[in-house]
């Protein structure tokens, strides 16, 4: 277990403090080299204390290669810091495949407010927000020959819809979907992936000044299931941006989202709840990029892991770049394994250019089932089975309450009470 | 009435250089509506014997017995032994994050009980146990513990003794970390328990201190895992003056 927390609101005000070699009042003095190739252009000669160096191009996040073109990016080894987790032969071949299954079916319910329309690949809504930054992205980017556009009216006022995407074939396949959340609108919307695909995913969300929107994408696929899915946000001045990913079905899947700002004072808050069964592998990458001044993010991802093989990946980047002084954020990703034979790797990694922030933090916690807490609830009398499920609901718990629909969260409960059946059986 | 009965109880523990012995043969007979205090130095055996009781996985019964009413308690799991009517309050409860309070009381009341309790009456009653413990009202939206201080702790302790309606407590030191205001506020909620329902009790402690307000009927002396001397309250005023030096300059 290990917990790092940063906290610096002070600091920046204080005048007259004790020099430390290699320290300004703005906090390290960046290598020179810096100056040279800032890290917006795309290269990224910069030191890194996780182990980059100079030249190496996964050194920083903000150097990781953006592309529409898929041939930009090399073929996949394994070996690229951003697939070393991923096992490349169960990907049913998303990164090399062409992906011209069809892709699944769209269906959109609830509030009729919301406009569903279907755009050919070249229309100018994509690409607003989003640039493919790997291979398999990219790769969704060149075959989905179309997208659809879901927009949230200006103004509109709480508005729940739910996009239900069916996998009908295990063709590969590529899609693309665009949400733009108009000026002052307050939303909800789940993203409901059901049925079976072999799926590469663009999914864009353009959060428009002062809109609220809340997105849940769930992945309740069927065993057979893999799916890749870079979920880019744009978010604006005022605005606020609430992402909950939710995943437990499926054999591989990788959801990859992100959020970069575009005004000031926008707040983003990106949460995950994953249950990784017996050969699952659940994998979730996140960026936060502070790009600009005075804003907020918060991420907080919870997993809890089962049987022989269940593999889960958690990467948290976030970037606080020299142009976001005022920045507050705090990523956070707790494992909680129940059974022998998981894996769970978790990496939060943050990376400051400025020292004028108000608080930055990142914590990862992996922790078994602890015997104390199942000693004392069965002390009182609580059988073995109620107390596991007590304690696991109780630690996943965090993540469905933010989700505030009742009916959601009833399903939610369902799906891990029938996933602590299996525990027990 | 009912009887606990503890007969030549030898209890180890793993170590890494291997077993190690603790209890060293302990018998003790306690009835309903009797209060035994033990009492001895620290690393005596006595948290053990209560862990023991309640049945944590840590500790192995080499030899000997536990029965309740001729029950074989040794026989039964965790909480079947709370079903039972045990109950420990714990030197060191522990934090069990993501469980409220109330779902926890009222989880652990219907799996005792058998039976859900009536809604309305358990609100009140749980409200009304709370007022008399000095527990804030806000405590029961807080996770089990979670963030509770030493002292809070040991009032949800016996704030779960009250509701739960034991036939036997064992309260593990739960006079250690205590004010006087909250040993006094902690130590009326036994009592309450006791009078309510006949409840025996099994009194650990280092201190005479509670002894003050939970007077007992028997006082055990323990020393190396071994029940060194017993007799009645005037023992305990005894060790009050004298401390335990006697005891371990003859073990010496």
């Amino acid at each position: 277990m290990s917990e790092t927390t940063t906290h610096i609101p002070d600091e920046k005000a204080r005048i007259g403090a004790p020099s430390i070699p290699g320290f300004t009042e703005e906090g390290e003095n960046l290598s020179p080299l810096n100056e040279a190739a800032a890290p917006l252009s795309g290269d990224s000669v910069k030191g890194h204390s996780h182990g980059g160096g100079v030249g190496v191009p996964d050194s920083s996040r903000a150097g990781r290669l953006r592309s529409y073109n898929v041939e930009d990016f090399t073929p996949l080894t394994g070996r690229e810091e951003d697939w070393r987790f991923t096992p490349l032969k169960r990907l049913g071949g998303l990164h090399t495949a062409e992906l011209t299954g069809p892709a699944p079916k769209v269906e959109l319910s609830g509030d009729e407010k919301v406009t569903i329309t279907t755009v050919p690949q070249a229309d100018k809504l994509r690409g607003v927000v989003a640039t493919p930054d790997d291979r398999v992205s990219a790769n969704a980017w060149k075959y989905a020959s179309e997208a659809q556009v879901l927009t949230i009216p200006a103004n509109a006022e709480g508005i729940k819809s739910r996009l239900t995407i069916t996998g009908q074939s295990m063709d590969a396949a590529a899609q693309h979907i665009i949400v733009v959340a108009q000026e002052n609108s307050e939303a909800t919307l789940v993203l409901d992936h059901v049925g079976s695909a072999v799926l590469a995913q663009n999914i864009e969300f353009e959060v428009r000044s002062g809109a609220k929107l809340t997105v849940v994408s769930l992945q309740a696929w069927e065993d057979t299931a893999i799916h890749a899915s870079s979920q880019q946000s744009a978010v604006a001045k005022d605005a606020y941006f609430k992402h909950v990913v939710i995943t437990f079905g499926g054999d591989l899947v990788r959801v990859n989202p992100s959020a970069r700002f575009t005004g000031e004072h926008a707040e983003v808050e990106l949460y995950g709840l994953y249950f990784a069964d017996a050969g699952q592998h659940l994998e979730h990458r996140l960026l936060v990029d502070h790009n600009l001044p005075n804003c907020k993010s918060n991420v907080l991802y919870k997993g809890a892991l089962q049987g022989d093989g269940a593999h889960t990946v958690w990467v948290g980047d976030v970037l606080i770049r020299k142009e976001a002084p005022g920045t507050d954020s705090y990523e956070a990703n707790r494992n909680l394994v129940l059974t022998d034979g998981t894996r769970a790797d978790s990496v939060p990694n943050l990376e400051i250019e400025t020292g004028l922030i108000d608080g930055a933090g990142h914590a990862s916690t992996t922790g078994r089932f602890d015997d104390e807490h199942l000693f004392y609830l069965m002390s009182r009398g609580i059988d073995e089975k109620t107390a596991r499920r007590l304690v696991v609901r109780g630690f996943l718990n965090e993540i469905v309450q933010q989700i505030r629909d009742e009916e959601l969260e009833a399903r939610l409960n369902d799906i891990i009470e029938e996933e602590l059946a299996v525990t027990n059986s | 009435m009912s009887t606990l009965e503890i007969k030549d109880l030898h209890v180890s523990i793993d170590t890494e250089q291997g077993e190690k012995e603790i209890l060293k043969g302990v018998s003790l007979v306690i009835n309903t509506n009797e209060t035994h205090a033990i009492m001895g130095p620290n690393g005596s055996g006595k948290s053990t014997l209560a862990s023991t009781i309640a049945g944590h996985p840590r500790y192995n019964v080499t030899s000997g017995s536990i029965t309740l009413d001729g029950e074989d308690v040794l026989e039964m799991s965790v909480d079947e032994r709370a079903k039972a009517g045990l109950f420990l309050a714990m030197q060191y409860p522990v934090e069990v994050p993501g469980v409220s309070m109330t779902n926890f009381l009222r989880t652990a009341k219907t799996a005792i009980d058998g039976e859900a309790p009536k809604l309305r009456t358990w609100t009140k009653d749980v409200k009304a146990a709370m007022e008399q413990l000095k527990i804030d009202a806000d405590f029961a939206q807080r996770n089990v513990n979670e963030g509770f201080s030493g002292g809070e702790k040991k009032r949800v302790e016996i704030l779960q003794l009250e509701l739960f309606k034991p036939t036997f407590a064992v309260l593990d030191e739960t006079d250690s970390g205590l004010d006087v205001d909250a040993l006094k506020v902690v130590s009326e909620g036994v009592n309450r328990a006791q009078d309510e329902n006949e409840m025996g009790v099994l009194l650990i402690t280092h201190y005479t201190r509670i002894l003050r307000y939970i007077k007992p009927d028997h006082v055990h002396v323990f020393v190396d895992g071994k029940i060194a001397e017993q007799g009645g309250p005037e023992l305990a005023d005894r060790l009050e003056d004298e401390g335990y030096d006697r005891y371990l300059n003859v073990t010496a």
